[in-house]
């Protein structure tokens, strides 16, 4: 009896899972449907769920703007501030979590309540230095900005993670004679490894598909796909099967990383909760 | 070489004195065991030592060089951590290898020196496991051999056999002092096991809340404990003491003497009591006798001894082998 209960109940939350990822997936699904759709069938009332399919759209998106150089910018920005940051971010979380002071969780305070603070706010200096600096839409401009701005979430993941390793094993590979860099690169990465790929994984993700700063500070050069959606939102009229043509073919390449990645990325989030 | 000396060697965590000062002169090749009760200081001591930990004062010279400020990789030292400590993600041949690749050694070198400390060790089946795949003992094996390869000054051993069952213990601890013997190297080595400290030293050092009570042999600690504390401390079971009338009788504040320095006896003797525990071990048994006049006292007598719980009994303790403390715990 106990038995057929757990499994009513099983499937019951199985049930409600699918329901809520259904939910959840709804627009996206959508929004690729409405990309094979004509313009007058989009803006068909009621919605149409059968209709003739076409490649028109991207067909047009691909011939009116230049996808590929969008893409490449997203690719260098996310890339390239992902990289960046793990470069500044391991070295800190290393400190923090193996030589902590007294003021270490004062200052991971510190770096998460600058999250907490609306990116408007501070859009105008940053801005304004950044032109002052003369990397106002440029790539360099664009990957550093991105870069700090993702910190605070990296050094935060790593530093959970790092604490999960027991210090004894660093200090062996010291007695082991390790200097420094090696310890990292020989001992501590390793073990961390399925957090560092995890953190990687999700920061690569927050930063393609990150949107306020990207429109903000950049225009014609260095704009990376965020940009290529919203130009089609555009003074020319919203035309809703090419917006949505664009959006899917923005975010397809992240969509493709994340589900190849989707393993990786639960084992690493869920890393320490059950050891 | 491995001569390790300890001047005013000083530590604070913050504002708490850890290690108030001490000084040591080890000696090369020798066997020294940090013992002392929980907490006193001796794993913070061995990592001053190892290099671990900052001093916060005072000075660690290591074969005629002050290597106080020095890496831990600058001193050459190698230790064996109670957790063992292996890296998890790497064989058990690629642990023993890695201070040989560290140091920038040769592979056919490493690959020599490595087969050669499976061997010793008995580890040649497992080099391709990883240490998750292995048992405890085993895991003990591998710390030792990743320490010996390097053939460095000296070896720090942290409570290294704790994790073990006691059989094991046994094998380890004269597997240890066998090592000893071939390799001559000096060895520190911290436990709080009566036993190891006694049967594996050639010298201990007997630490009470970060402050050196005595450092002296096995025997001598027995034998001629300076004060009060390292007369409870070593020996097992611990020392009676007794102060009062008994004590004025030897001209001391008081006195101590030894379970298996007293007499037992059920018709006569100095103390009448009530036996509330008798241990039976076979060779040995341990009674403790509850007394009027003097507390609970423990005897260890031969296992042939026909006493059981509830008896009454008598007993006196040899007056030859009586310890003297003066009102300041130090021996008289
Ligand atoms: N990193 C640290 N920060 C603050 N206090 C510490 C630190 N490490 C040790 N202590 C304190 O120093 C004292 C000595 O600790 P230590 O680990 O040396 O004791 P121990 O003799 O090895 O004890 P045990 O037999 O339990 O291992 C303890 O009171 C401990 O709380
Ligand atoms: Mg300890």
């Amino acid at each position: 009896m106990a038995r057929k209960v757990t499994l009513q109940r099983k499937l019951g939350f199985t049930a409600l899972a699918w329901f809520l990822g259904c939910i959840m997936f709804f627009p996206i699904f959508w929004m690729i449907l409405t990309s094979f759709k004509t313009e007058i069938d989009a803006i068909a009332s009621p919605p149409l769920v059968f209709f003739q399919a076409t490649w028109e759209n991207y067909q047009l998106v691909l011939n009116q703007s230049d996808y590929l150089k969008y893409f490449g910018n997203s690719v260098v920005i996310a890339g390239g501030s992902t990289i960046l940051a793990l470069l500044v971010a391991i070295p800190s979380a290393w400190s923090m979590a193996f030589s902590p002071t007294r003021h270490t969780k004062d200052v991971l305070m510190w770096m998460l309540s600058t999250k907490m603070m609306p990116p408007v706010g501070v859009l105008v200096p940053i801005y304004l230095m950044l032109k002052y600096l003369g990397l106002l839409d440029t790539r360099t401009g664009l990957v550093i900005i991105m870069m700090l701005i993702n910190l605070p979430i990296i050094i935060w993941m790593l530093y959970t993670y790092f604490k999960e390793i027991p210090s004894e094993i660093l200090e062996a590979s010291r007695m082991d004679g390790a200097v420094l860099w090696k310890e990292i690169v020989y001992v501590l990465l390793p073990m961390a490894l399925p957090g560092i790929a995890s953190t990687l994984l999700l920061n690569l993700i927050l930063a393609w598909n990150e949107a306020f700063w990207t429109l903000n500070l950049t225009a014609a050069n260095a704009a990376p796909l965020t940009a290529f959606i919203a130009s089609y939102s555009s003074p020319e009229g919203l035309f809703w099967s090419k917006l949505s043509a664009a959006s899917t073919m923005a975010i397809a390449p992240i969509m493709v990383l994340g589900w190849f990645s989707q393993k990786q990325l639960v084992t690493g989030l869920t890393f320490g909760a059950v050891k | 070489m491995g001569n390790i000396v300890l001047e005013k060697v000083h530590k604070c965590f913050g504002d708490v004195e850890v290690i108030p000062s001490v000084d040591l002169d080890i000696k090369d090749g020798e066997f020294v065991v940090f013992v002392g009760p929980s907490g006193c200081g001796k794993s913070t001591l061995l990592r001053l030592i190892a290099g671990l930990e900052d001093l916060t004062g005072g000075k660690i010279i290591i074969d005629g060089v002050d290597v106080s400020d020095s890496t831990p990789a600058k001193r050459e030292l190698a230790m064996v951590f109670q957790s063992y400590a292996l890296y998890p993600h790497m064989t058990v041949r690629k642990n023993i290898a890695f201070p040989l690749k560290m140091a920038g050694m040769p592979q056919d070198e490493i690959d020599k020196k490595v087969m050669a400390a499976a061997e010793s060790l008995n580890l040649t089946d497992y080099l391709e496991r990883t240490p998750g795949l292995l048992s405890g003992g085993q895991r003990q094996r591998v710390a030792i051999g990743r320490a010996i390869v390097r053939s460095p000054s000296a070896f720090l051993f942290d409570e290294p056999l704790s994790n073990l069952d006691a059989a094991l213990r046994v094998n380890m601890r004269i597997e240890i002092t066998d090592l000893h013997k071939e390799l001559k190297t000096t060895m520190i080595y911290v436990t709080h096991d009566q036993v190891e400290a006694m049967t594996m030293a050639d010298r201990i050092v007997v630490l009470q809340a970060g402050d050196v009570e005595q450092f002296g042999t096995p025997l001598d600690l027995y034998n001629k404990p300076v004060n009060r504390f390292v007369a409870g401390f070593i020996g097992s079971p611990k020392m009676n003491f007794v102060k009062g009338k008994d004590a004025d009788e030897f001209d001391a504040h008081e006195i101590g003497f030894r379970p298996e320095h007293m007499s037992v006896s059920t018709t006569k003797g100095r103390w009448k009591g009530v036996v509330s525990v008798a241990e039976h071990l076979g060779a040995d048994t341990f009674l403790h006798v509850k007394t009027d006049e003097v507390g609970t006292l423990v005897t260890r007598s031969d296992g042939e001894i026909n006493v059981n719980y509830g008896d009454t009994v008598y007993v006196s303790p040899n007056t030859d082998k009586i310890y003297r403390f003066g009102a300041d715990g130090l021996a008289l």
